[in-house]
């Protein structure tokens, strides 16, 4: 209707990337159409820098960074970003850690400011720290009685044994109990640096200017003690099934997690797997699984599969919550959607929409400045290359059912697999 | 929303907004039929949000159909004739969009959001769907098993269920006294009869608004709009069930416990509605007491409450693990709540003892000029970021409108620069009165070795 908008996708031609000296890429886009704007930020470290005996001591000490500064107490710090109704937070997990603002543009110079006062200029004050301590065994309580973090808490433990994505990011009550401040202090100082960091500056800036401010504030770090990411150890196969049950009483739901590890997003088979993801559990309303859980059987108000990808082989799981009699009849959907899906390729019509969809919904997770972030984002930290959106499509188009099948194959099995249920 | 770009700059700012931006406007009309329509065109991204929404909610249950207007909105996506259940979902996806529904205390509202050039579609089916969904016995039966679903999965959360006794402690008459997804009783007991009859009732044009953001020109928009809702006749709505709550003389608390570690601590105070002068120093208010609140539905913009006074009070006091305040636009008075996770080692008594000193402090003096001035600077900003997608827009414009005109949100900024800290004050010593408040704690049954004491 009416004139036409052509959809301007973000490339090579619309972002602005630049290499400072100490190793931070710099990318940034203008967006003139609102008056805000949004820094994504990511570091390389995380909780794989640590061993699980220090369980939550990268996502204790990543929250800890904006408790406090040389230059600001964390009163201050939280005063100057809340006054121009800002929110700018620091986290860590598993393979990243990283800051995320949003802001009117105005302030962008004032949260790259507080946010490197934050990564490069902690104080960790101790009073600070203790209190950080308590709100965090807080939420571990809080998520020991939650059927949804229980079972897919289990299911990383069986899916992942000996692994470091078994070890929950936030740790547990006895390591976060243990963990000092100078292990805090320690982690930081050898593992926070610009050596693969990425920043991304998307909304109502001049790219320059943006990639200026960035240079400001970052451009002279260095951190000669940053040490690389150590290497995943293999997984090894599985080969029977593997099933727990997690028992919560007083609880009215339970929630399934069904699945196996899967592939990495560098994969060859990735974009292919999340496409059968989609047909899986997710398109419409959950995929085939949620028709078959949700809208045939009515046994849940949630049924769906998800596809994590990432740095290295995460998960590939159905789920659902559903009432604690219910549990053995939804496995049972799930698992035989499964091997349908193993047993026989997808339909035409269904590889049509499924790839229509994927396509026609670039433009709506392009319209915010959020969306644009986190796919340039993405881009750079997996190496898609800047011109990963207007290859897209093509690329996309040309996956087979064939090619479906064999992704799903090599991942999903109908006999092997980890099944963990929570529930009363 | 004019004026509000203008007054975020600061001196000395490179960047000039207004030069790049211009201020859409507003179209609003209502049909023969009765049906309202709100348009508005944003050439930024070729995009569309579709919104339908009706004046129906569980405000207007009655008790033994508690979660009837949830459950209507829940048979919408069961299928028309012309529009069979799985031909909606499967266009929708297939063409790069996305759509749900929303039932809240005060109204049922429909959404599709979708390339511009595939929004037809959208519009076709909820025009359709208005007067023509048809509620298959079966697909009611199938329906029933998962709502009740829904609500176990709420039931799940202790804070879901403290609430839940909080506000029917607070509305003995009203039916806001009710949870949307309704009682279970009433789940289990409701009839195919009972749902189809609440929909007949309700969808009908001149009980509904129509709301479109994005990328079209509004008077095609229009035409269109005409041509395909035209055709429905006006209904006769029910008579408006209007049971005013009666002032509450006196505290009432609710003592729940159950399973896990963690307490909770949810105070509710009787507020002011959405068309009460009123409303505009609570929004204040509740901001300096509990920080800003976002007006994104849909993701996109906020800030933390870590300078709020509540905040430093009882969360770096290390009494609470998080502090929250919820004020909301509602037809009839409704709550103001405070919620707090009680930190692990601490009691649900102490964190409420705090914040009533901060309470008494609020009613006692008057709140600082720069603390009002602070408040009205974030409201600004978090007016900047929930234009920023199509679809937030639609949902206020609907929103709004279903309060009586758009226009409420409009006007929002300029009434909340109004406020005064005389205002403030004013009404921290009219709603937030002991005897106007339910105060309820969740403690867990038994201690366990675990906890921290």
């Amino acid at each position: 209707m009416a004139k036409k908008i052509t959809p301007s996708l973000p490339g090579p031609e619309s972002i602005t990337r630049r290499e400072l000296s100490n190793g931070i890429v710099v990318l940034a886009r203008e967006n003139f159409s609102s008056p805000s704007i949004v820094v994504d930020a990511d570091l390389r470290t995380g909780a794989l820098w640590h061993g699980r005996d220090v369980a939550g001591l990268a996502d204790f000490t990543g929250t800890a960074l904006m408790r406090g500064t040389e230059r600001l107490a964390f009163n201050e710090i939280y005063e100057q970003i809340e006054s121009v109704g800002a929110s700018l937070s620091v986290s860590a997990g598993t393979h990243t850690a990283g800051f995320y603002a949003k802001s009117l543009a105005e302030d962008l110079d004032l949260m790259l400011g507080l946010a490197a006062d934050a990564l490069r200029r902690p104080v960790f004050p101790e009073r600070e720290i203790e209190r950080l301590r308590g709100e965090i065994l807080t939420r571990l309580q809080i998520t020991a009685n939650d059927t949804r973090d229980r079972a897919l808490e289990a299911f990383y433990e069986l899916a992942y044994p000996d692994h470091p994505y078994s070890i929950v990011e936030e740790g547990y009550p006895e390591t976060v109990k243990a963990l000092t401040r100078q292990q805090l202090i320690d982690f930081h100082k050898t593992n926070f640096g610009p050596r693969g960091m990425v920043v991304v500056v998307v909304g109502a800036v001049e790219a320059s200017k943006a990639v200026d401010l960035v240079a400001r504030h970052f451009g002279d770090w260095s951190n000669p003690a940053q040490t690389d990411q150590p290497a995943l150890p293999a997984l090894a196969p599985i080969t029977a099934p593997r099933r727990t049950h997690v028992s919560l009483p007083g609880k009215a739901q339970a929630d399934i997690v069904l699945g196996v590890p899967g592939p990495a997003r560098s994969h060859p088979l990735f974009l292919t797997a999340r496409l059968a993801n989609n047909i899986l559990g997710v398109f419409g309303m959950g995929g085939r699984i949620g028709h078959q859980v949700r809208e045939k059987h009515g046994l849940a108000y949630y049924a769906a599969s998800n596809l994590s990808g990432g740095y290295g082989p995460g998960p590939w799981y159905a789920y659902a919550g559903v009432n604690p009699g219910n549990i053995e009849k939804a496995v049972s959907l799930m698992q035989r959607e499964i091997a349908r899906f193993l047993a026989r390729k997808v339909t035409p019509d269904e590889i049509a929409d499924n790839k229509a969809q994927f396509i026609g919904r670039l433009p709506l997770g392009l319209e915010t400045n959020e969306g644009v972030a986190s796919t340039i984002s993405s881009m750079e930290l997996f190496d898609l290359g800047l011109d990963y959106l207007l290859r897209f499509p093509a690329m996309f188009n040309a996956i087979t059912r064939d090619e479906i099948q064999t992704a799903a194959r090599a991942f999903l099995s109908a006999e092997n697999y980890v099944l963990a249920t929570a529930g009363p | 929303m004019p004026g509000v770009f203008v007054s975020l700059r600061k001196p000395g700012d490179s960047i000039d907004y207004n030069l790049r931006m211009k201020q859409p406007k507003v179209l609003k009309t209502r049909l023969k039929n009765g049906l309202t329509v709100v348009l508005k065109e944003v050439h930024i991204a070729p995009v569309v949000s579709w919104w339908v929404w009706y004046r129906v909610g569980s405000r207007y249950e009655r008790p033994g159909v508690t979660g009837i207007s949830h459950w209507v909105e829940h048979m919408m996506f069961k299928g028309t004739r012309a529009f069979p259940a799985s031909v909606g979902d499967r266009l929708i996806a297939r063409d790069g969009g996305f759509r749900n529904a929303l039932t809240w205390i005060d109204w049922t509202a429909y959404f599709e959001t979708m390339p511009a050039d595939k929004i037809d579609f959208a519009l076709r089916l909820e025009a359709d769907r208005m007067r023509r969904a048809l509620f298959p016995p079966k697909e009611v039966e199938s329906e029933r098993t998962v709502i009740i679903a829904e609500r176990q999965m709420n039931e799940n959360e202790p804070s879901f269920r403290l609430g839940e006794e909080v506000q029917a402690a607070a509305f003995r008459v009203h039916p806001y006294h009710h949870e949307v997804i309704g009682d279970m009783a009433d789940l289990h007991s409701m009839t195919r009869d009972d749902l189809y009859g609440h929909y007949r009732n309700f969808y009908a044009p001149n009980n509904a608004i129509a709301v479109a953001v994005g990328d079209f020109n509004a008077r095609e928009m229009l035409a269109r709009i005409e041509t395909l809702f035209g055709k429905h006749k006006p209904a006769t709505l029910p008579t408006p069930l209007t049971r005013p709550e009666p002032e509450q003389r006196g505290e009432r608390r609710v003592r729940l416990t159950g399973e896990g570690e963690t307490a909770y601590l949810q105070i509710g105070y009787h507020a002011p509605g959405a068309n009460d002068a009123d409303f505009f120093p609570m929004a204040v208010l509740d901001s300096i007491l509990a920080g800003a609140s976002s007006f994104n539905m849909f993701g996109g913009g906020g800030t933390s409450n870590r300078s709020s006074r509540l905040y430093r009070a009882i969360v770096q006091t290390g009494l609470a693990a998080n502090i929250g305040g919820g004020l909301s636009p509602t037809v009839d008075p409704y709550l103001y709540t405070l919620y707090a996770t009680v930190r692990a080692g601490q009691t649900p008594e102490a964190v409420e003892r705090a914040i009533d000193a901060e309470i008494d402090k609020v009613r006692n003096e008057p709140v600082s000029q720069a603390e009002l001035e602070k408040a009205i600077k974030q409201a600004k900003a978090m007016f900047a970021y929930s234009a920023e997608s199509v679809t937030n827009q639609g949902f206020w414009l609907g929103f709004t409108e279903i309060l009586g005109d758009y226009r409420w949100f409009d006007n929002y900024l300029p009434r909340l620069s109004a406020v005064t800290v005389a205002d403030i004050q004013r009404v921290a010593q009219k709603y937030l009165a002991p005897g106007n408040r339910v105060v309820g704690t969740y403690v867990p049954a038994e201690p366990t070795p675990q906890q921290e004491r």
